[in-house]
């Protein structure tokens, strides 16, 4: 079940916690944006917050610079309140989704304004010598005399990582680190990102609305709707055993029924059958429940094969719609009553034979441990 | 996505402080002194006016006695107007602004429009040389500017437009260009010209070219596409435009004074004669409240419509 | 964004040019007369400048504009910028809209008003015993206009501006009325020097505030060129005007060349950097087909 999870991740987060934000809310005017979340990071994990425009998730962060001040709750870093510490004396700093450089310096000033702050003041040495440090670690040594406007995306994007590193904070804050850039550069960034982030061994939480983004980059991810923290947990957690009806629809696609309890199992007026619940799912009789199943985990057979045995869902449906991707193939399937069923179909699946097409009569199938029960 | 922003939220006070003092002492107290004084009795004395707070003996407050006497001087011009022969001074100062700041703006806009848009629709690298040539005479000194019209509308026969006239054999005598109505209104457009053509291009050059590819795409001829798209599309750039030249237009004195002679009547030209030569300041602060009132009661209606039809721009983020 | 010929359109640019411009060549051509007349060319001398040079009452009023409209300009965009950001920043407040009428008002109010409250208010008892009309006053009145203008341009470019920017500065560690200064005013400099430079051309082009508000003592240039006009016309006022245009254009000139190489200098720095950044070159050998072959 565990197999996507990121093992090293999952032991940092056991770790005690660095960072603790407790029952921290915002409200705007008559919306609330953060509504009492509370979290807990450990020393050098990197955290992903992750939902979509307005869940919140930007001014949790922004609350964690110091931008924004919680109407209530309270956030622990390394055994200090912050609450009350305004934005320019927190330990922390933060990449902006914008990178916010200062188009009226140069790399180098850019870099070294956060050095300069710091009171007692620093040597000049010192604080060229850090700049060139940070500048070597992004390899933008090159540029260090440009001003931001000459630079691309990619380079303003490493200029803002050095700037937000050089003055060694407790917390690394990413505000949608990659999204100003071009998707194909995006993907090889993500990598190179959490290495030099592992590398500086930096506690870091990112805020995306991009799942792959998430899941590639964090050890662990919290998914926000909102403004509440829905489920917190690895990539692996959060796909393969979503807590809740959000979750399970967000990160990826899923078939979701819902239904009511009788008899051990789920009376469901979208599927022919009653669907057979996973053996501890822990329901009573007459609750309200929905099943989620991924796509990759409904077996896809032509009609009139070999039917499943006992603990396994099954209903026959002709084929609406294809879309092939190369490994493999997503199938919409409508069954008699028009619900559609997804499933996703490896190429190599079908062998020699040829794969179903549009019209097909064909049969969808699960095991039922394979779906996931939720409550809400 | 409306946010508040924790960003220097300390010294606000004291950042305030600063514009605020400075408009209360030399906008909104001035302005209520011309209140005050439009309520007050002329007299011969520095400043030559008595106030309409009057101090009796063994009281602690001033009693208001306001003197209407300018305002009544208005009214009485009001009701009446249609009589034959009325003294009509002040109304028909007022009618002839109107009139010439109303033709003003026409012109300007009449020119304009064309102008703006043809310097909008052309190449990008020759707009900033076109605009700036459109800035330059702005830059440059407004009083010789009106000067320069003196020269070429001279009405003896050494004025430069009646020279050409005379040489070309078109007239016999040097025709009465300068001194008149006509004089003025020349004057007037070309000086305002600009103020209407920056607002018209800084629309116009805006305007997304796709959009008349559209209409063009879906059939609708040239001129149909300028009256259907362009022209509603540009309303913001013509309204601006509007007011930038009627309301400066209106209270304009030193074009008339220059080019006008002694009977083209001006309100500007009033209330500064009120002011100066006539030494009358209550009435000339009466006119000025009523020029206020004229002329910020069409801006106050337009926001009100604007924010009514839900446009966007003035609200700002 | 195609131009095809369209010779109604070019002719239509070029009568509103001439429109604009023959009047103003006419003052520069008659300023060369050797005559008295000024729509004569009584031969070519530059007898009008040499006057105009030794006219000290002339000379006296143009120091005077210059000075008036230094002290202003400065002025007006030190109060407008602070009322672009009580605008631009502070959202709403008791009297917040009273605030931005009283601010942009004087954009869309006759100058004659104007002046005339000025006026009434220089004149008061309470103000005449602090000097009443004069330069002071002048300087007060064209601060106050001129502060509209610098506040409508500073507040643009605010509301355009990156929030981020300063929030970074803060982040960074830098004290806010720190980042006023070392972020803000940097980034919106250039609309700063635009309010300068307007609100210095608005002083140094006004008559009717500076004619009210004058005594003896301080005669503005407007003021008096006011006055002569009245009294006559001489090719003396051409070649003021001629000094004037000629000034002011290789102003415009010279700022509008810096504008456009800065902005070429910038394009081209940016080309650059595409083209050898280490992060664009090996997408462009890996994905692009073209370079395989």
């Amino acid at each position: 079940m565990d197999h996507n999870g990121d093992g090293a991740a999952g032991g940092r987060a056991n770790r005690r916690a660095y960072l603790r934000i407790e029952g921290v809310t915002k409200r705007f005017d008559d919306t609330l944006a953060v509504d009492d979340v509370s979290l807990e990071i450990a020393e050098r994990e990197i955290f992903a917050l992750l939902g979509s425009s307005g869940c919140g998730k930007s001014t949790l962060l922004r609350m964690l610079a110091g931008l924004e001040m919680p109407d209530a709750g309270r956030i622990v870093l390394d055994g200090e309140d912050l609450a009350a510490v305004p934005a320019h004396r927190r330990p922390t700093n933060m990449m902006f989704q914008s990178y916010a450089l200062f188009p009226h310096m140069t790399v180098e000033a850019n870099v070294a304004f956060g050095l300069w702050q710091l009171r007692p003041r620093l040597a000049r040495a010192e604080v060229e010598a850090r700049v060139a440090e940070m500048l070597e670690l992004v390899q933008m040594q090159r540029y260090a005399r440009r001003k931001p406007h000459e630079l691309s995306g990619g380079q303003q994007q490493r200029v803002a990582l050095a700037r937000s590193l050089a003055k060694e904070p407790k917390l690394l804050l990413l505000d949608e680190p990659l999204a100003a850039l071009d998707k194909k550069i995006r993907q090889r960034t993500q990598l190179e990102l959490v290495n030099l982030i592992e590398r500086v061994g930096v506690t870091c939480i990112l805020v995306t609305h991009d799942q792959e983004e998430a899941m590639t980059m964090a050890g662990r991810i919290g998914v926000m709707n909102e403004g509440r923290l829905l489920q917190v947990g690895t990539p692996g957690e959060i796909y393969e055993t979503p807590d809740c009806r959000f979750t399970a629809e967000f990160i990826g696609e899923t078939n979701l029924f819902q239904g009511r309890v009788v008899g051990g199992a789920l009376a469901c007026a979208e599927f022919p059958a009653a669907i057979v619940l996973p053996p501890d799912a822990g329901l009573a009789q007459g609750d309200e429940a929905w099943v989620s199943v991924r796509p990759e985990r409904v077996a896809l057979s032509r009609a009139g094969g070999v039917p499943g045995g006992a603990g396994c869902n099954a209903a026959t449906g002709e084929v609406a719609e294809i879309a092939y991707l190369g490994s493999h193939s997503v199938y919409h399937v409508r069954l008699a009553n028009g619900r559609i069923v997804i499933a996703s179909v490896p190429s190599v699946h079908w062998g020699d034979a040829a794969p179903p097409t549009w019209g097909d009569a064909v049969r969808v199938a699960w095991f039922a441990p394979d779906g996931v029960v939720l409550t809400r | 996505m409306t946010r508040r922003r924790f960003v220097l939220a300390r010294g606000r006070f004291w950042t305030g402080l600063l514009p605020w003092a400075w408009m209360l002492l030399f906008f909104a107290l001035p302005f209520a002194l011309i209140v005050k004084v439009s309520l007050s009795t002329p007299e011969l004395a520095i400043p030559p006016y008595v106030p309409p707070f009057v101090m009796e003996p063994g009281e602690l407050l001033p009693h208001f006695r306001p003197d209407f006497t300018s305002y009544r001087r208005l009214h009485d011009e009001v009701l009446a107007l249609g009589t034959p022969a009325a003294d009509l001074q002040y109304l028909s100062a007022w009618g002839g602004s109107l009139l010439l700041a109303a033709l003003t703006t026409l012109l300007c806009l009449l020119i304009g429009y064309p102008f703006a848009y043809h310097i909008a629709r052309s190449r990008e690298a020759a707009r900033n040389t076109l605009l700036m040539l459109v800035m330059l005479p702005f830059w440059t000194s407004f009083l010789l500017r009106v000067y320069a019209w003196m020269v070429l509308l001279d009405s003896s026969e050494l004025g430069l437009i009646n020279r050409l006239l005379l040489a070309a054999g078109l007239v016999d005598a040097p025709l009465q260009l300068l001194y008149n109505q006509g004089a003025v209104l020349v004057g007037m457009v070309y000086s305002y010209l600009p103020f209407m053509v920056l607002p018209l291009y800084a629309n116009l050059v805006k305007l997304d070219q796709r959009l008349l590819e559209a209409a063009a795409d879906l059939g609708a001829r040239p001129w149909t596409t300028f009256l259907r798209v362009t022209l509603p599309l540009s309303r913001r750039g013509i309204v601006a435009g509007a007011m930038l030249v009627f309301i400066p237009a209106v209270g304009e004195f030193v074009i008339p004074d220059l080019l006008g002679g002694g009977d083209v009547l001006m309100i500007g030209r009033r209330i500064w004669e009120d002011f100066g030569p006539n030494q009358d300041w209550p009435m000339a602060a009466a006119v000025a409240v009523t020029m206020v009132l004229v002329l910020l009661a069409p801006i106050v209606l337009l926001h009100r419509h604007g924010r009514a039809n839900g446009d966007d721009g003035e609200a700002g983020p | 964004m195609s131009v095809r010929s369209r010779p109604g359109a070019t002719a239509w640019l070029l009568a509103v040019y001439a429109f604009l411009y023959v009047p103003i060549l006419c003052l520069i051509v008659f300023s060369f007369t050797a005559g008295e007349i000024t729509t004569q060319l009584d031969g070519f001398s530059l007898r009008w400048y040499a006057e105009l040079a030794r006219d000290e009452e002339l000379i006296g009023a143009v120091l005077l504009s210059l000075r008036v409209g230094a002290l202003a300009a400065t002025a007006a965009v030190v109060v407008g910028t602070a009322a672009a950001f009580v605008l631009a920043r502070f959202g709403r407040y008791p009297g917040s809209a009273a605030f931005a009428g009283m601010t942009t008002a004087p954009m869309v109010m006759p100058e004659v008003v104007i002046g005339l409250s000025l006026v009434l208010l220089f004149t008061h008892p309470l103000f005449a015993s602090l000097g009443g009309r004069g330069v002071a006053a002048i300087w007060a009145a064209h601060t106050t206009l001129c502060t509209a203008y610098v506040t409508v341009l500073v507040q643009s470019r605010l509301r355009e501006m990156d929030r981020s920017l300063e929030e970074a500065a803060l982040d960074l560690g830098c004290p806010p009325f720190k980042v006023f200064f070392v972020i803000t005013v940097p980034v919106i400099a250039p609309a700063l020097l635009a309010g300068w430079l307007l609100a210095f051309t608005l002083s140094m082009d006004d008559f009717v505030l500076a004619a009210m508000l004058s005594d003896p003592g301080s005669t503005t240039l407007p003021v008096l060129v006011f006055a002569r006009l009245h009294h006559g016309l001489k090719p003396e006022i051409n070649a003021l005007a001629t000094v004037i245009v000629v000034l002011v254009s290789l102003a415009v000139v010279v700022a509008n060349r810096a504008m456009l190489s800065a902005q070429r200098k910038r394009a081209a720095a940016l080309r650059h950097a595409a083209g050898i950044s280490p992060t664009a070159a090996p997408t462009v050998t890996l994905s692009s087909p073209d370079m395989r072959r």
